[in-house]
């Protein structure tokens, strides 16, 4: 290291600032140093990092800086790259993730930026859609949609005005992977939209970002302004959303952008022949548009090389919640549930033993840890009545109440509904109400209600209902919310409830 | 600097496909709530009825029909917060008068948690003494 002002590196990614990197970076700057301010690790117990001539130190407040520049710092971490937490990973995504500087046009093409979009230019549209299906790539939003099969309806569809969405809604908790991309590399989504604009013939993009990440909306915006050029004659437009979590769902996001209510539309007719304002629109997460410039530039069989069963390349694993050391984790599909939360994740933040993981979100079953050697893909997690959405753990210490987390699930529901379907929108309340009354301390079997008592209502139960009975009732519930459903939404929402029902019913009063 | 009306934010969007949202965004940014005289004016602008575009700003939880309180603390109260204590905490920290603490779900800052967001300033890591010191400087 040489004596006088290193070149300190560190993150302006919302959740480095959040940890304090501002106060940090300035403490640097005011030692003399040169403050170079880039992506995020996505080593997050270790934020705010700083990096010196590789070397890490974190996490830091201005506090340390002395320490760290005398070299003296009990905050080291060794080389960066070499951290356990990052040699592990397989990094496609996010290969530029704390090298480059977000909105250095510079950096991008100097670490092989354009390359993709290059490609698919030199080969065309015909040619870029081949090696879209051919990779395999299916959509990371959570629905896990082959994308090369959807580019090459909106491809065929007739029409002249077509458009590229990019779902930036992620309201899942526990996920993050978008946001970092949006605010650490968003020339990468930006040359994955491109691609796709010029493999379907798009002239024109939207990336709906959800109102609650305005770093990644500033990061967007400065982005697309100054890669006009590149992205010529495609042209993109941020769009903000509103707080509706349902909003994430394609066609609710569709009816958003056009300035409606986010109510879900029945399909078909499918977005990619009658989307945005009635266009052929492909509608694509973050992740999986910004996973194909890489495929483009490196090839589909490289890309298909990677990956698990079906499930094809990498996935930028999410590890949240009380784990110890939470972060982005990007790896080929097939890594277990058990390696990510025990041995990446270092078990609980707490110190606490797991109980729960709660996978792929709001919508997500939560799994104890006997389900640990389930390997991490699609069709793995679905076998197990689960889902892995979009790739987010979030882990819970012995301390959770799991009915709590059932509730929450319905409430979160009730709450988001669009209100199109009945199961849904009342559906939930319902089940707030029977698991309220499940987790009341002074539980006494139930008579039926006035309604209940009508001599119309042949069906209710006349008996007192126990336990037993609402459990029953619960159970029944979830069917009808799942099969009468439009969306996931209201389709999904069974799954953490029936899976905290399933593997703890002793904290239900079974 | 004069205040930015009604009029403004129709002419800044004019012509715009889809226009709608972000109008209402700058409403609601410019003047803390979208006011019924808005939504008249933006009926009218956009060729829709009044109804209709209530029925969007009702739709969306962040177009507020009243004035909201003068500060508010946007408290992370999804699942990975509540996997590390969100849930005690806000029950722990109550708001003000003059500032509000109300639910959000999810920053994407899920493993750093309990999260807020002030504005456009995140805060992570938040214990009792932070959040209360959060709650103080806006009062
Ligand atoms: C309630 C609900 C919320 C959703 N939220 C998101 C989201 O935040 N981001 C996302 O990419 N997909 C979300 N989806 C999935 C989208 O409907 C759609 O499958 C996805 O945008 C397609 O892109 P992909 O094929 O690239 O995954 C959601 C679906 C539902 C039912
Ligand atoms: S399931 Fe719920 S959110 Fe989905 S369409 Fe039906 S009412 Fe709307
Ligand atoms: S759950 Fe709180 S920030 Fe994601």
């Amino acid at each position: 290291m040489t004596a006088a002002a290193p070149i300190v590196r560190i993150s302006d990614d919302a959740l480095a600032l959040a940890c304090g990197a501002d106060a940090v970076a300035a403490a640097f700057a005011a030692q003399g140093c040169e403050v170079r301010r880039v992506s995020s690790r996505g080593m997050h117990r270790l934020e705010p990092l700083a990096e010196i001539d590789g070397q890490g130190f974190g996490p830091l407040a201005p506090g340390d800086v002395a320490a760290v520049l005398a070299g003296t710092s009990g905050r080291a971490i060794g080389r960066v790259e070499a951290h356990p937490f990052l040699a592990r990973q397989q990094r496609l995504i996010f290969a530029r993730a704390g090298i480059t500087r977000p909105l250095s046009l510079a950096d991008y093409a100097a670490t092989g930026g354009w390359a993709g979009l290059e490609q698919a230019r030199a080969i065309g549209p015909a040619a870029t859609l081949d090696a879209v299906e051919a990779s395999g790539l299916r959509g990371r939003g959570g629905a896990g949609f082959p994308a090369g099969t959807k580019w090459r309806t909106v491809a065929g569809a007739p029409g002249a005005t077509k458009y590229v969405v990019c779902n930036a809604d992620e309201g899942d908790s526990g996920t993050f992977a978008d946001r970092m991309v949006m605010e650490g590399d968003p020339f990468l989504l930006l040359e994955g939209m491109a691609i796709a604009a010029h493999a379907v013939g798009a002239g024109r993009g939207y990336i709906y970002v959800r109102s609650e990440y305005p770093h990644a909306i500033r990061k967007l915006e400065a982005a697309i302004a100054l890669a006009a050029p590149q992205l010529a004659p495609f042209t993109v437009e941020v769009r903000v959303g509103a707080g509706a979590y349902v909003c994430g769902e394609e066609t609710s996001l569709l009816n958003s952008l056009e300035g409606k209510r986010g109510e879900v539309r029945a399909k078909p007719p499918l977005p990619a022949l009658a989307g945005l304002f009635g266009r052929p629109t492909v509608v694509n997460n973050v992740l999986t548009l910004a996973s194909v410039p890489w495929i483009l530039a490196n090839g589909a069989e490289a890309y298909q090389a990677i990956g698990f069963g079906r499930s094809r390349g990498t996935m930028p694993i999410q590890l949240a919640g009380n784990v110890k050391h939470g972060g982005l984790f990007e790896v080929g599909f097939g890594i277990t549930l058990g390696e990510l939360v025990n041995e990446i994740g270092g078990g609980t933040a707490s110190g606490r033993p797991v109980k729960a993981v709660q996978v792929g979100g709001p919508l997500g079953a939560y799994h104890p840890p006997a389900d640990f050697h389930l390997p991490f893909d699609y069709e793995s997690f679905a076998a197990a009545d689960g889902l892995i959405g979009h790739a987010g753990l979030v882990v819970f210490d012995d301390s959770a109440d799991m009915r709590a987390q059932a509730r929450f699930a319905m409430a979160f529901c009730a709450a988001e509904s669009c209100g199109k379907c009945t199961p849904c929108r009342i559906g939930s309340t319902r089940g707030v109400e029977l698991l309220d009354r499940l987790g009341a301390s002074d539980r006494q079997p139930r008579g039926p209600d006035a309604v209940e008592a009508l001599p119309q209502m042949r069906n209710a139960a006349k008996a007192p209902r126990g336990s037993a009975a609402e459990i029953a009732l619960l159970e029944d519930l979830c069917e009808t919310m799942k099969f009468g459903s439009l969306c996931a939404l209201g389709g999904f929402t069974p799954y953490p409830v029936l899976s905290a029902l399933r593997h703890w019913p002793e904290e239900f009063g079974a | 600097m004069a205040a930015i009306t009604i009029e403004d934010i129709l002419a800044r969007h004019d012509g715009r496909e889809g226009a709608l949202l972000p109008i209402l965004h700058d409403v609601q940014a410019a003047l803390g709530y979208v006011p019924e005289a808005a939504i008249r004016a933006i009926a009218k602008a956009l060729n829709l009825s009044r109804a209709e575009v209530h029925g969007v700003v009702s739709f969306y939880h962040d177009f507020r029909p009243e004035p909201g309180p003068r500060a508010v603390i946007k408290l992370c109260r999804a699942e990975a917060c509540q996997a590390r204590g969100s849930e005690a905490l806000a029950a722990a920290v109550r708001g003000s008068d003059r500032v509000a603490i109300e639910p959000v779900y999810c920053l994407g800052l899920c493993s750093v948690g309990p999260n807020a967001l002030i504005g456009e300033a995140v805060h992570a890591r938040l214990d009792v003494a932070r959040l209360t010191a959060l709650v103080e400087a806006l009062a």
